[in-house]
């Protein structure tokens, strides 16, 4: 009985995997992260401009964050659905390339970041500042030693579960060096609590159990915009703001590389980049044409942008877990 | 122990006991066969294993030893509204573990309710991180159940009993030894053992509430391990050390709870003629009150934070309520499968190993089964099409070992007490199960059924590991929801998911009472 059940459920959801793309046209499958994928994110919109000059079925298959959908690609390794991955970041990056599933993308766009871009195997599409936002009715510190030495509490996401925490790691690694530890001792009073990722994290902050919470200068812009409330704003650092850098690559095993080269490059026009600052809450890797959406004009602009290289990022990456783990572990 | 015939064959309950080792311990296999790398055991994972024994033993203890009173004051009390606040007892355990932690924090959080009477008479706010707020909070997920765990034994104890012992004029502390501790004795180790199965496999509520890293368990070191250093060989050790953990504790659990049962009784209708004193009542309303303040409170912070955004929600989330519907319903139907021949065959004092497959689904790391089940499935379809029937699987898994703590100890009963005469009637095999079995165990499968539904309504497990965009269950679009902002339409949507949740458990545990006694 139970394997009948079983059986039955199997084969009605196999047949509706079967129904998808019977028409013979080229399938391009992409792998990102959930929130890229859901109705009020990029996804739908973006699969609608594509599919509307390529003659093909963008089919866009979303994985929890980026270090799961590294994950998952390494599971499938070469033999993987996926011909592109959209949505690893710089410290993933290194990681990414040693797995050898990935090629180069032969493109030498012109991007418009605040830094400059070589590298060979993976494009940027959008990119932010990691920032601590908070009330505007409060005095925020004006960088890690002021929040250290405050009794201003902060709540921070786990760097061994999620990109944002390990995007500060790499901040505090990056503006602090061989005083990082020290700087961690210093805030340990201020963590009200370390939690598994960005959702959980921000969710605290609402419920206002601490002043600040680790996010980006860009969530202002969605209180703004989306919920017509002002009242939030990001702490400015005069240390300067650790970058995500949001990338795509191409996999080696893809079955439709023409199409994949045209989907790199059609990510980087203005019909792609247009979307992302009002559904990723992201900047656009490239200048628009109309300019930022209203309201992206009253988010801080950090005076310094720290950003390590993919092979110093990894290469920091455990010594500077190690640090934060002995730290907050007292 | 001699063999003596039964009227039913342990051999069904021994191939879902199977079944459920293979599928768990093939995952683990599959994970540890891609293993490319490996690190042992290091200072930091033996912090983790230390942290998380700590805490799901204190949890556990808390949970239990406050269940006694409150289970024993709901057996003595007949007031209105105790058949609600009794299926009220299942609601916490099944809410998405991100929803009822934030629905913990609106009352006991820094900014919380409580912090903000405390400040009325100008006290500090509460303290809730730490090693306490991550023990409140899993005695906030699983004192429900446990009270529902014992209450059941009380209501198992014969009628005939209570009367004798009322003719006998026992009452109050001999009334307890006599009666109420040897059913205690029977039954707290095996409900400790669930609900500390539970809270080791416990990661974002330990870490939440724990208040750093000090508070990382070992299903954080499997993450670790898994999404920060792709080491799987070393989320396959982890998971088997959490296995192997379980397994010792259900192996001590089961030794404890030997003994005998109370024998037959006429199936009355259970009256109590004891506790009259003023003292004894006033002593179970404060444990009732205390109980019910504690848990319901919480769930009425979610719910009014829902209610603002509940006539505007996406169209969404109503798709993936009706997806998480019908995952409850398989889950359900593939639990009762397992359960009911698994229960029989411990009945019939021969499923010592049975019993102990049974908790190896609560054990298991849902990120490495959930791989593992992907890495097998992989070479021979599209993991994402199985998405839907995979969930439900293992969702059925994880609430076996509570089906088998609510069916075993009245199956045992039935079995000791109609088995003989089932015998002698030649009504073996199925007439027995039909007419003599099954009809007693209704309410006891009726809970159990509730339980698998609503809990299958609210896990998120295994499915964010197959994730399809096209498909997603309610919690699944809850942490959508949140992931991307929208705080009112997660906190509707939660909403939702309590109602459902709560309804679907209500109804199938309901429908398993003919008469509001038991």
């Amino acid at each position: 009985m139970k394997r009948l059940v079983f059986t039955a459920g199997c084969l009605l959801t196999a047949t509706s995997a079967m129904a998808q793309d019977s028409s013979g046209t080229p399938e391009l499958t992409v792998y990102t992260y959930d929130s890229f994928v859901a109705d009020w994110g990029p996804g739908p919109q973006i699969e609608e401009a594509f599919e509307a000059t390529c003659n093909c079925d963008l089919n866009l298959v979303g994985v929890e964050d980026g270090a799961a959908l590294l994950a998952r690609v390494r599971l499938e390794g070469q033999n993987t659905d996926a011909d592109i991955v959209l949505g690893l970041d710089t410290n993933l990056m290194a990681a990414a390339k040693d797995t050898g599933l990935f090629a180069e993308h032969g493109q030498s766009p012109d991007l418009d970041l605040p830094i400059s871009w070589d590298d060979p195997v993976f494009l940027p599409y959008d990119w932010g500042y990691f920032a601590f936002v908070h009330d505007k009715d409060m005095d925020a510190p004006k960088n890690f030693k002021a929040l250290a030495d405050s009794d201003t509490s902060i709540v921070i996401q786990d760097p061994r579960s999620s990109t944002p925490g390990l995007g500060l790691l790499m901040w505090v690694k990056t503006a602090y060096g061989d005083e990082a530890p020290a700087i961690w001792e210093g805030l340990s009073d201020n963590i009200v609590t370390v939690t598994k990722g960005w959702t959980e994290a921000y969710g605290l902050f609402l419920e206002g159990e601490a002043d600040m919470v680790l996010s980006y200068t860009t969530s202002p812009a969605y209180h703004l915009i989306a919920e017509e409330d002002a009242s939030k704003t990001a702490a400015a650092f005069d240390e300067g703001h650790y970058m995500q850098v949001e990338v795509a690559g191409k996999l080696a095993s893809t079955d439709q590389p023409e199409l994949v080269d045209r989907f790199l490059a059609f990510m980087l026009t203005q019909d792609f980049q247009s979307v992302i600052p009002t559904t990723n809450w992201m900047y656009p890797a490239k200048e628009l044409e109309g300019g930022l959406p209203d309201g992206f004009d009253t988010l801080i602009q950090p005076e310094k942008s720290l950003l390590l290289s993919a092979e110093e990022a990894a290469a920091a990456r455990d010594a500077a877990l190690d640090e934060w783990l002995n730290a907050l572990s007292r | 122990m001699a063999e003596r015939a039964q009227p039913l064959s342990a051999r069904p309950g021994w191939s879902a006991a199977a079944l459920v080792a293979v599928l768990i311990f093939g995952a683990l296999l599959a994970v540890a066969l891609r293993a490319e790398t490996g690190r042992g055991f290091n200072a930091a994972d033996w912090a983790a294993l230390r942290f998380t024994l700590v805490q799901a033993t204190l949890s556990a203890l808390f949970s239990v030893l406050l269940a006694i009173p409150v289970a024993r004051a709901l057996a003595r009390r007949r007031f209105r509204g105790r058949s609600l606040l009794i299926a009220l007892l299942g609601a916490p355990f099944i809410l998405p573990v991100i929803v009822a932690v934030l629905g913990l924090i609106e009352v006991f959080g820094r900014g919380g309710w409580v912090s903000a009477a405390l400040g009325t008479l100008s006290l500090p706010p509460v303290q809730i991180y730490g090693l306490h707020g991550v023990v409140l909070a899993h005695v906030f997920f699983n004192l429900p159940l446990a009270t529902r765990l014992v209450l059941q034994g009380w209501q198992e104890i014969p009628a005939e009993r209570f009367r004798l012992a009322t003719l006998l004029g026992i009452d109050g502390w001999s009334m307890f030894r006599v009666i109420e501790l040897p059913m205690l004795l029977r039954l707290v180790p095996g409900a400790f053992t669930v609900i500390f199965a539970i809270c080791l496999t416990s990661f974002a509520v330990a870490l939440t509430l724990g208040g750093g890293p000090r508070a990382t368990t070992i299903e954080l070191a499997i993450y670790q391990a898994f999404r920060f250093d792709f080491d799987l060989g070393r989320a396959a050790l982890l998971s088997a050390v959490q296995l192997g953990l379980t397994v010792f504790a259900g192996g001590i659990a089961l030794w404890l709870a030997r003994g005998e049962g109370f024998g037959s009784g006429l199936d009355r209708g259970l009256r109590r003629f004891d506790g009259k004193t003023t003292t004894a009542r006033c002593i179970d309303a404060l444990f009732i009150l205390v109980a019910a303040v504690f848990l319901l409170v919480p769930l009425m912070a979610i719910a009014l934070s829902g209610l603002p955004g509940f006539a505007d929600m996406p169209g969404q989330v109503w798709t993936a309520a009706l997806t998480s519907l019908w995952v409850a319903a398989l889950s359900t139907v593939l639990l009762l499968c397992m359960a009911l021949p698994m229960a029989t065959a411990i009945a019939t004092e021969r499923g010592r190993m049975v019993e102990i497959a049974g908790l190896l689904g609560l054990a298991a790391s849902p990120l490495v089964i959930g791989t593992g089940l992907f890495i097998a499935i992989r070479p021979y379809a599209n993991p994402q099409a199985f998405a839907l029937p995979v969930t439900a699987l293992v969702n059925a898994i994880t609430v076996l070992p509570f089906a088998l703590r609510i069916l075993v100890p009245r199956a045992r009963d039935i079995m000791a007490r109609q088995g003989r005469l089932g015998l002698s009637l030649g009504m073996a095999g199925l007439p027995f199960l039909r007419h003599v079995l099954l009809p007693r165990l209704r309410p006891q499968i009726g809970f159990a059924a509730g339980l698998a539904a609503a809990l299958s309504m609210g896990d998120l497990g295994v499915i964010t590991l197959f994730a399809d965009p096209d498909v997603a269950t309610l919690p699944l679009q809850i942490y959508r929801l949140m992931g991307s902002y929208q705080m009112e339409a997660a906190a509707a949507a939660s909403f939702l998911l309590l109602i459902l949740s709560f309804g679907v458990f209500w109804l199938l545990d309901r429908g398993g009472h003919r008469h509001a006694e038991t």
